[in-house]
């Protein structure tokens, strides 16, 4: 095939070999049995290029940064902020001074909330939706309770996406300063119309956050072309390593918002008496950051593009298109979220076998899936669930792995049933 | 795939057709246990008699399959058997999903030492025994 942005399900088998001998953890037992790995959306696995450069890290070239005047610190600070350029490719941001590093994405939304948070006036309002991570959900709700804003929610509809005429309906009042959605549901696998909730957000006066903690695995972000004004990411699961997430924003919204930490880095000159504060990003940066995962999180991006999300696009729709007609196949099974637009995260419960149940039963086979309510209770609620299980793929995942999923839990159900 | 030894027929069994659970009539204590984790909650009601052993215990369960098998088993196994008993049952219970081996007079209740090896499901079978524990205790405090 000339398109080489094309790739075909044999190429896709193919480069599926090499990319599953990059992950060591994959050749693990459990139980004696192979590891079949189905939470990914949870914690993705780690290919050995982010396990090396970060042993390779602290073999041969680690110090603090920022701060020594010797060979060694120079070149690990220029490691580390080499990274903040990736980042910036990857995200399609403007200027690398708006790639801000933070431990995950639920620190981003903090210093958000936190920073961005102290410039809202009461009355003002936050709008989430029904399907936020507590992430996306709690550090909101804490800032009403601190300030007086307000905190709205915009439903979902049946199918699980987001119902775009309430959405438009709670802007419509003008007092919305914030619209903090998430990008891709880690439940239901919706994935928003970001660039739409971004100009409908826009046109009511209020800026825009998106939750791309799910997304950023799966689809390219290019944050200029969504138009958003936050956007967060979590290393951990994009096959780098935990400890580290990004906060992306304007420049000019980050320059007009107050630290969020003090200490070592963030600042520019200190006395008694008062301190000034270092330019962005370092201003949201305080103390020693969390270089080795920083470098970490280069590797598995660099990774990541060196696959190109062309394939993954490819791999992950075919694979969540097989997964949705092998599970539909399973008696009793219902999948949970059906939105037009989804990835591949899949929610599904089975007759009255409790999640739990059904998770021992599939890791007993090797199987690792997750089971409860997903750090999403008020969508557990909206959805009439107390739990569901949830399956959810990475570029490692085989189609030969659903199928054996598939199976098993047809047997499981046998045992209840 | 292998028959699970942790999903004995015993546990399915309790757990798909409870013998103890529902209300009881005259009942004299009631208690209650979740786990806001998993969102498993076990209701007891028991009676008491003269001597201060349970007369009779009714769950109403909702929960995975570990749960209700084990606050149906509990209900049986406890009936007619005093405080004292019951706590070294308790005792004996966790010892064996802790170690995976069960102490001598545990008889069914070690269907759930396998459980050992998933660790995250221990509070699954323990739940109903603390919430008994802690209504008898309660009802001893008074
Ligand atoms: C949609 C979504 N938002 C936020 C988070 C929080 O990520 P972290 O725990 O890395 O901060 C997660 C991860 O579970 C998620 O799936």
């Amino acid at each position: 095939m000339m398109d080489q942005t094309v790739a075909s399900p044999a190429d896709i088998a193919g480069s599926l070999r090499h990319i599953r001998a990059d992950f060591p953890i994959l050749s693990q037992k459990v139980h004696g049995k192979d590891l079949v790995f189905l939470d990914s959306a949870a914690s993705a696995q780690k290919p050995r290029q982010v396990i090396d450069a970060m042993a390779d890290t602290m073999r041969t070239q680690y110090a603090n940064i920022h701060r020594g005047l010797y060979w060694m610190s120079e070149r690990t600070t220029e490691a580390y902020e080499a990274v903040r350029d990736q980042v910036a490719a990857f995200l399609g941001a403007g200027a690398r001074e708006e790639i801000v590093f933070t431990r995950n994405s639920t620190e981003a939304i903090n210093l958000v909330a936190h920073s961005f948070g102290s410039l809202l006036k009461p009355g003002q309002v936050v709008l989430v939706s029904e399907m936020e991570h507590h992430a996306n959900l709690v550090p909101w709700q804490m800032l009403r309770d601190r300030t007086g804003i307000e905190l709205r929610v915009t439903p979902i509809t049946d199918d699980g996406a987001l119902d775009m005429d309430a959405l438009a309906r709670n802007l419509s009042d003008g007092r919305v300063a914030l619209v903090a959605i998430t990008h891709m549901s880690n439940v239901l696998g919706t994935i928003t119309d970001a660039r739409a909730i971004a100009d409908m957000a826009h046109a009511a006066g209020a800026k825009v956050l998106f939750d791309g903690s799910q997304l950023a695995v799966h689809r390219r972000v290019d944050v200029r072309a969504l138009d958003a004004d936050f956007y967060v990411v979590t290393g951990h699961k994009l096959y780098g390593p935990t400890g580290i997430g990004v906060l992306w924003a304007r420049r000019e919204i980050l320059e007009a918002m107050p630290p969020f930490l003090g200490g070592g880095d963030m600042i520019s000159t200190v006395s008694f008496e008062r301190s000034t504060w270092a330019s962005v990003p370092h201003k949201f940066e305080a103390g020693t950051p969390a270089i080795i995962e920083t470098i970490g999180l280069g590797a598995a991006l660099a990774y990541i593009e060196s696959i190109g999300f062309d394939a993954i696009g490819a791999h992950e729709e075919a694979l969540t298109a097989h997964a949705l007609k092998a599970l539909g196949n399973v008696s009793g099974l219902k999948v949970i979220g059906t939105a037009p637009d989804r990835g591949g995260v899949i929610s599904f419960t089975m007759d009255d076998v409790h999640p739990h149940d059904i998770a021992t039963l599939l890791d007993r086979n090797g199987i690792a899936v997750r089971a409860g309510h997903h750090c999403a209770e008020p969508l557990m609620r909206r959805l009439g669930v107390s739990a569901t299980a949830r399956a959810s793929f990475g570029i490692y995942t085989t189609p030969e792995e659903i199928d054996f999923l598939a199976a098993t839990l047809e047997q499981i159900r046998g045992f209840f049933v | 795939m292998a028959q699970d030894d942790l999903y004995r027929t015993v546990v399915l069994e309790r757990a798909r057709a409870p013998r103890y659970s529902g209300p009881l009539a005259g009942a004299q204590m009631r208690g209650e246990g979740s786990n806001p984790l998993c969102g498993d909650r076990v209701r007891l009601q028991a009676s008491v008699d003269a001597q201060g052993r349970v007369a009779a215990l009714r769950h109403e369960t909702r929960g995975c399959a570990i749960c209700a098998a084990s606050a149906d088993l509990m209900a049986e196994r406890v009936t007619g058997q005093d405080r004292a008993r019951i706590s070294q049952l308790h005792a004996d219970l966790a010892t064996a999903v802790e170690t995976g081996m069960a102490p001598e007079g545990l008889d069914e209740l070690s269907a759930f030492a396998p459980l050992h090896r998933h660790r995250s499901r221990i509070r699954c079978a323990m739940l109903p025994w603390s919430a008994l524990v802690e209504m008898l205790n309660d009802d001893k405090d008074r």
